[in-house]
Formats: structure tokens, C-alpha cells, sequence
């Protein structure tokens, strides 16, 4: 994917919803929007009682999900039905979830379901030997996440043990969409740039187009996910009017990922 | 440092190293680690940092003693509990007595320690966690003590249970946020915690209030609180001459309890017994028994005992008691039950509102309801060892923040004063004959008045 969104001399967009949010039906249309909106990737968020790295937005939507009644085989099927509708999906979980599943079951289930990787916000490389070999074994990118406060070393650490790409979390905060993406992003794409050829996602904060322009002129991904979660809650033309909302949205980033615009260009 | 005239170990002296450190992840055995956002690795090696220097700091370590001794009332003493001991008619009760310290509880020894290591690393605000409140007020204490900023994030089940303490906060200057999330208690102020010390890492500490949470959290937590252990044996063995055969503590996160444990490690005759909340009981599944009806998950930074459903998510935790109302526990209990150190037992709200009544009924102690849990395993213990035996029970905190729980759970109002006097003292009696694992010695229906255990959570 990287490989071709770079020989458009653009970044990925990459999108995220918490799976089964509102319910599992709307759940499989809300990712096929997201797909045909414009998302080169999207995340599936497996819900989780105690997201320790999410705000007010994407934890309320996990707890909706979980009371809905949705589980990790659910999860499972949801990313089929990703694949099934030509998208390309990664998972992004908290780790006892995958715990709880087995580390190699879970690996091999998303793999055969499709999955690309996943993305594990409470999992440091320090943890992550066993975790590892099992993404290994399946053939899924194991990705990791950076932040403003990671020092070199540990850079070099975390992106040695990712493969797809390296999730740098552009603010030290929890997920929300803001006003403005946080100034530490740029220098945190730029020290990871010295050390890894690994392609750079940045998440944590984005909701317009503008911002995904601003982000895309120096990274390789662009990483939405409050923005998707607030609209989708939003529309209140039920399923139908949610996943109109969230294919907009998708196609205002999708536009903003191919018109990058460094933050001091825009008006 | 001279020692002390009375040749009692001082604070400081809990901090020189065990041979039951962690390994340099943090590692008990199995259990405990990192597992948490990178984002907070930083602030976690900077804590660990700052701590090993303080460690061996002679000015830091002198003024540890300087507060233990002077602010907050170390040593605490041993009460030989001699009408408790002949109404139980078992081995001879000893008490070690926390509720003596300043703030109420243990937690002002941990306290102490890391609100000091905040300020010699310059941060200048505090942040804590907390569930019955003591932690909070003891961190509130320390803060207002020290000239630190303090907010203390707090489930909104417990603001409702145990407002009193929340008062006691704001009196002292603190910043009280109820949580509303999940189940609005001890877990949930957690992760409310660590969201903001991953927004404001650089100008704040975050002030762990049990020996649970990443390393380095459990063994400095731990460390702060091997005091209380260390006093203990001694004070012990001066009154009987030996070690006892048993020491009982209460174990929310665990820190009262891995405070006394930790002096008796190495002396195997001695068993080590930490009294689990049974809420309701175990088998209901309303419980907050993280050994003894969990399984092996990781939470808030730690890889231990968790209660959690089979899809890996984590359940709530029941309990009368706010302070032990957790579905985690600290890494080092579950190693020490895993490799068959310690034993942990679950006391259900009704044997803990016994025991409760039993102390303030023989020995004009009224405990807080999570030391009664260490009260009621104590004496249960106390009856298997049989007379010529010694039991040391951890008096975590005194109960003062408690009472509107007892005036409900035994019908002590105005209206029922009467009759809630002859209640509390029926389960003072049934307390004293029916073993923890027994039946309860006083159902919740025995009250028709008083609300059950469950409806006092609101
Ligand atoms: C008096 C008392 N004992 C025990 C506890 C439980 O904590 P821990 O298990 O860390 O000692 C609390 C917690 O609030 C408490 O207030």
C-alpha cells in the first residue's frame, strides 16, 4: 500500500471506528464507507472496558459497543467483511483482549480473516517478544507506537520490532479530535525519519481535511479516528445517514491526504 | 543516622534493598512489567531514576524519618488484643495498629515517600488515584504539607460512599474529579489518572496509591511500606519472645498487606494470609477476590490476577469495602501466591460487617471496613492455630470514614437506635463463633431495616 500511495507522491489515509459501534449491522456499513470514502487502511478498534489512551469519544463508543454485546470472534468477522468489501484493514486493540483470545490464535484468526497488522496502544516493545513471534508466524505487521517523549534509542528499539508502519502518536494525550494537530508531530516524523525507512503514521487529533493536508506534507500515513466516531454519533439519519457522514468525511481527508500543504502554507 | 533510643527500625530502613527485588523490567517471577502506553515509559524511567538516587540519599532519607516520626506517628504500636483473644478463644490476637497514623490509614507511609521524591524532582503538582478516599486524603495531606498542587480522581460510586473524605480533600486543598466512567470506582479513577499524567507528564507526578500499576510503582510503593513489617516483627517478638505463627492483612492493591508481609518472607514457619474482598461471595460472582476468583491479564500497567470475562474484558469488582473494590491486584501478591508464599481467602461483606462490630465490641478499636476484612480472616485463623499460637493482624485504618456504611448496614439511626445496638452486638457475637468460611454469620435479611451490602454501593 505504501508503496503505491508513495508512487502517487501522496500519504495513506488511514481511518479508525471502534468495531461494532453503534451496533453490529451499522458497524460492517460504517467500514465499507470508510473504504469507499477514500481510506487506504482502516483500523478496527476492538472495544475494550478500560482504554486507557482514548478520551470521552472513543471510550463511549467502545462501552456502547461492548454493551451491544460485541466480542473478539465478532471482530474477526468484521474484518472479513473489510476484505470482502476490497478494503485492507488493521486491528487496534488493547492487549489483554488478545490475551484473553490467545496471542497465536488471535494472530492466526486475523490472518485468515485478512488483517494486515495491529496496532496495540498498551503494548511497549519491552513486552512484546512473545507477541511478536506469533505475528511472525501468521505474516502480520506487528505495529508499535512512538510519542513526543520516545528518545532515539527507544525509536530505534520500537521501529526495529514494527513492520508495516511506525504509529507515532503526535501529541502525549489521549485520542480526541482538536483545533489544531499538536506542533511536537513534525519533529517526532523527522527524529523517527533518522532512524527508520519504516513509512510514519500520525494519529491522535486530526478532523478536517486541512489538518490531513497539513500532516501529509510530512508523513506517510494520516490517522483519523475521534473525527469518525463524533460524525457517525452525529448523523441522525440513522445507519444510513451515519455512513453517508463517514464517507464525506473520508473523502474531505482523502482530498486533504493528496493536496499536502505545510502548516505555515495555509491561509 | 543513630538508632533509635528505642531500637525500633526507622523508615528509612525499609528502603535499603530486599532479596525479593524485582528484576530490572519489574518482573515479580511472572507478574508485573510495563504494560502501558510508550508515551509513559519516559515518566516511569525518570520516576525509577529519581528513585534509586533518593534511596541512598542521606538527606532524603533523613527527612522520611523527620515526617514519619514527627508528622505522622511512627512507630505505630502492637495492641495485644486480650478480650478479642478470649472471645475468640484461639491463639493470641496481635495487632498491628496503622490506624494510628496521621490521615487515618497506611497510605500516609507511602505518601510521605513519593510526595517527596516529587518534590525533589521538582514537579509541582500531584496527581492520585483513589477509593475509600485514604489514599487521596493522605496525598491531599502530603501535598498541602509540601506546597504541591494536588488533584485526586475519584469513581463516582465511592465520591457518593465516601464523602466524608471527599470533604476532607477539598479541606486540605486538593482538586476531588468523580469519575463517571465504566464503573465510576477504583479502576475507573485509574485510567482517568493516567490520562491526565499522559497529557501533563511533564510537570506532574503521579502519586501511586498501591503496590499495583508499572514498574517502578509496585516495588516503591512496597518499599514505602515494608515499615510497617519491619516495626511489626520486632514488636512481636519483644512482647512473646518468637515470631508469630500468622500475619493477616486486607488486600485491595495490596500495599498494607505487602508492607507487613515483607519482614516475614524469609522465615517460612510464619504464614502469610491476605483476606480478599468476598462481597457478596466468590461463587456469586460479585466479589473483588482478585486471586481467589481471577485470572492471570494485564491492567493498568501490570501483568497479574485480574477479574475479567472470557473475552479478556474487565469485570467489576463488588465490595462494601471502597478500598478494596478492585478487579487488579499488585504483581508481587500474585507472584507470592503462585509460588505458594502467601494465601489469599475471600471474606464476604457480611463476615467483614461482623468482624467489625467483634473489634469495636472487645477492644474499643473500630477498624475501617477493609482492615475488618484482615480482622475476620485474622480471627479465623486465630481459631485453625488453636490456643498457645500468635496471629498478627494489619489495623489498616481506624473506620471513622465508615460509619455511615455501619449506621446503615446495622441500623444504628435514630429511629432503630435500640434495636441497631442489639444487632451490632448480634453480629458481634455471631462474629466471634462462625469461621469466614463457614456460613455467614449474619445475613443482610437478618436486618430487615438496614439495606444489604449491595444497595449501600448507590
Ligand atoms: C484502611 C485501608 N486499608 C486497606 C486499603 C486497601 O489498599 P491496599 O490493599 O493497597 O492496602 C485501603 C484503600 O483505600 C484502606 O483505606
Amino acid at each position: 500500500m505504501f508503496a503505491a500511495t508513495r508512487a502517487e507522491g501522496r500519504a495513506a489515509l488511514v481511518g479508525y471506528l471502534p468495531a461494532g459501534y453503534p451496533d453490529a449491522d451499522t458497524s460492517v456499513a460504517l467500514f465499507r464507507a470508510m473504504v469507499e470514502g477514500g481510506c487506504d487502511l482502516v483500523e478496527v478498534g476492538m472495544p475494550f472496558s478500560d482504554p486507557v489512551l482514548d478520551g470521552p469519544v472513543i471510550q463511549d463508543a467502545q462501552q456502547a459497543s461492548l454493551a451491544a454485546g460485541f466480542s473478539a470472534r465478532k471482530l474477526i468477522t468484521l474484518v472479513e467483511s473489510v476484505t470482502a468489501a476490497g478494503g485492507r484493514a488493521v486491528v487496534m486493540t488493547y492487549f489483554n483482549p488478545v490475551m484473553a483470545y490467545g496471542v497465536d490464535a488471535f494472530a492466526r484468526d486475523l490472518a485468515s480473516a485478512g488483517g494486515a497488522g495491529v496496532i496495540t496502544p498498551d503494548l511497549i516493545v519491552d513486552e512484546a517478544g512473545p507477541w511478536r513471534s506469533a505475528m511472525d508466524a501468521a505474516g502480520l505487521a506487528p505495529i508499535f507506537l512512538v510519542a513526543p517523549s520516545t528518545g532515539p534509542e527507544r525509536i530505534a528499539l520500537t521501529a526495529g520490532a514494527t513492520r508495516g508502519f511506525l504509529y507515532a502518536a503526535s501529541t502525549m494525550g489521549v485520542t480526541g479530535a482538536r483545533d489544531q494537530v499538536s506542533s511536537a508531530a513534525p519533529g517526532l516524523v523527522a527524529r523517527c525519519r533518522e532512524l527508520t525507512d519504516l513509512p510514519i503514521g500520525v494519529g491522535l487529533g486530526v478532523r478536517t481535511g486541512r489538518q490531513a493536508a497539513e500532516i501529509a506534507s510530512y508523513a506517510d500515513a494520516v490517522i483519523v479516528g475521534s473525527a469518525f466516531v463524533s460524525i457517525a454519533k452525529a448523523a441522525d439519519n440513522g445507519a444510513v445517514g451515519a455512513a453517508r457522514a463517514v464517507a464525506a468525511l473520508a473523502e474531505e481527508l482523502a482530498d486533504g491526504v493528496r493536496t499536502p500543504t505545510p502548516a505555515g502554507d495555509v491561509a | 543516622m543513630p538508632p533509635r533510643a528505642d531500637g525500633l527500625p526507622r523508615h528509612s530502613d525499609a528502603l535499603a534493598g530486599t532479596d525479593h527485588d524485582p528484576d530490572e523490567r519489574g518482573y515479580f517471577g511472572d507478574f508485573g512489567g510495563r504494560w502501558l502506553p510508550e508515551a509513559l515509559v519516559g515518566a516511569l524511567d525518570e520516576v525509577a531514576e529519581a528513585y534509586r538516587k533518593a534511596r541512598i540519599d542521606p538527606e532524603f532519607l533523613a527527612e522520611l524519618d523527620r515526617l514519619a516520626e514527627t508528622y505522622a506517628g511512627r512507630p505505630s504500636p502492637l495492641s495485644d488484643a486480650a478480650r478479642l483473644t478470649a472471645e475468640v478463644g484461639g491463639a493470641r490476637i496481635l495487632l498491628k495498629r496503622e490506624d494510628l497514623n496521621h490521615t487515618g490509614s497506611h497510605k500516609i507511609n507511602n505518601v510521605l515517600g513519593q510526595a517527596l521524591l516529587a518534590q525533589r524532582m521538582g514537579k509541582t503538582k500531584v496527581i492520585a488515584e483513589t477509593g475509600a478516599g485514604q489514599h487521596g486524603v493522605a496525598t491531599a495531606t502530603a501535598a498541602a504539607l509540601l506546597g504541591l498542587q494536588c488533584t485526586v480522581y475519584m469513581g463516582r460510586v465511592d465520591t457518593e460512599r465516601q464523602a466524608l473524605n471527599v470533604a476532607r480533600m477539598r479541606l486540605l486543598g486538593a482538586e476531588v474529579v468523580p469519575v463517571d466512567n465504566g464503573s465510576a470506582t477504583l479502576k475507573d479513577a485509574i485510567n482517568e489518572a493516567f490520562r491526565d499524567w499522559v497529557t501533563n507528564v511533564d510537570h506532574t507526578f503521579y502519586l501511586f496509591g498501591t503496590v499495583g500499576g508499572p514498574h517502578p510503582f509496585p516495588v516503591i510503593v512496597r518499599d514505602f511500606q515494608r515499615i510497617i513489617g519491619l516495626e511489626a516483627r520486632v514488636q512481636v517478638q519483644r512482647l512473646t519472645g518468637r515470631l508469630p505463627d500468622a500475619v493477616a492483612a486486607c488486600v485491595g492493591g495490596g500495599s498494607n498487606a505487602i508492607g507487613i508481609f515483607h519482614a516475614f518472607l524469609d522465615d517460612p514457619d510464619v504464614r502469610l494470609v491476605g483476606l480478599e474482598a468476598g462481597g457478596d461471595g466468590v461463587e456469586t460472582g460479585r466479589h473483588a477476590s482478585t486471586i481467589s476468583g481471577g485470572t492471570v491479564g494485564v491492567l493498568h500497567g501490570a501483568r497479574s490476577f485480574l477479574l475479567q470475562n472470557e473475552d479478556g474484558q474487565v469485570a467489576e469488582s463488588h465490595s462494601i469495602s471502597a478500598g478494596l473494590d478492585y478487579p487488579g491486584v499488585g504483581p508481587e501478591h500474585s507472584h507470592l501466591a503462585d509460588i505458594s508464599r502467601a494465601e489469599y481467602r475471600p471474606i464476604t461483606d457480611t463476615q467483614a460487617m461482623d468482624a467489625f462490630a467483634l473489634l469495636s465490641r472487645t477492644e474499643g478499636i473500630i477498624p475501617a471496613i477493609e482492615s475488618a476484612h484482615a480482622v475476620a480472616g485474622g480471627v479465623a485463623l486465630a481459631r485453625e492455630i488453636g490456643p498457645g499460637g500468635i496471629v498478627l493482624i494489619n489495623v489498616s485504618g481506624r473506620g471513622d470514614k465508615d460509619m455511615e456504611t455501619a449506621l446503615r448496614w446495622f441500623g444504628l439511626g435514630d429511629d432503630t437506635a435500640v434495636d441497631g445496638t442489639e444487632r451490632a452486638t448480634e453480629a458481634a457475637e455471631k462474629g466471634a463463633v462462625n469461621a469466614p468460611d463457614g456460613p455467614p454469620a449474619v445475613r443482610p435479611s437478618d436486618f430487615p431495616a438496614a439495606p444489604s451490602g449491595q444497595d449501600i454501593q448507590l
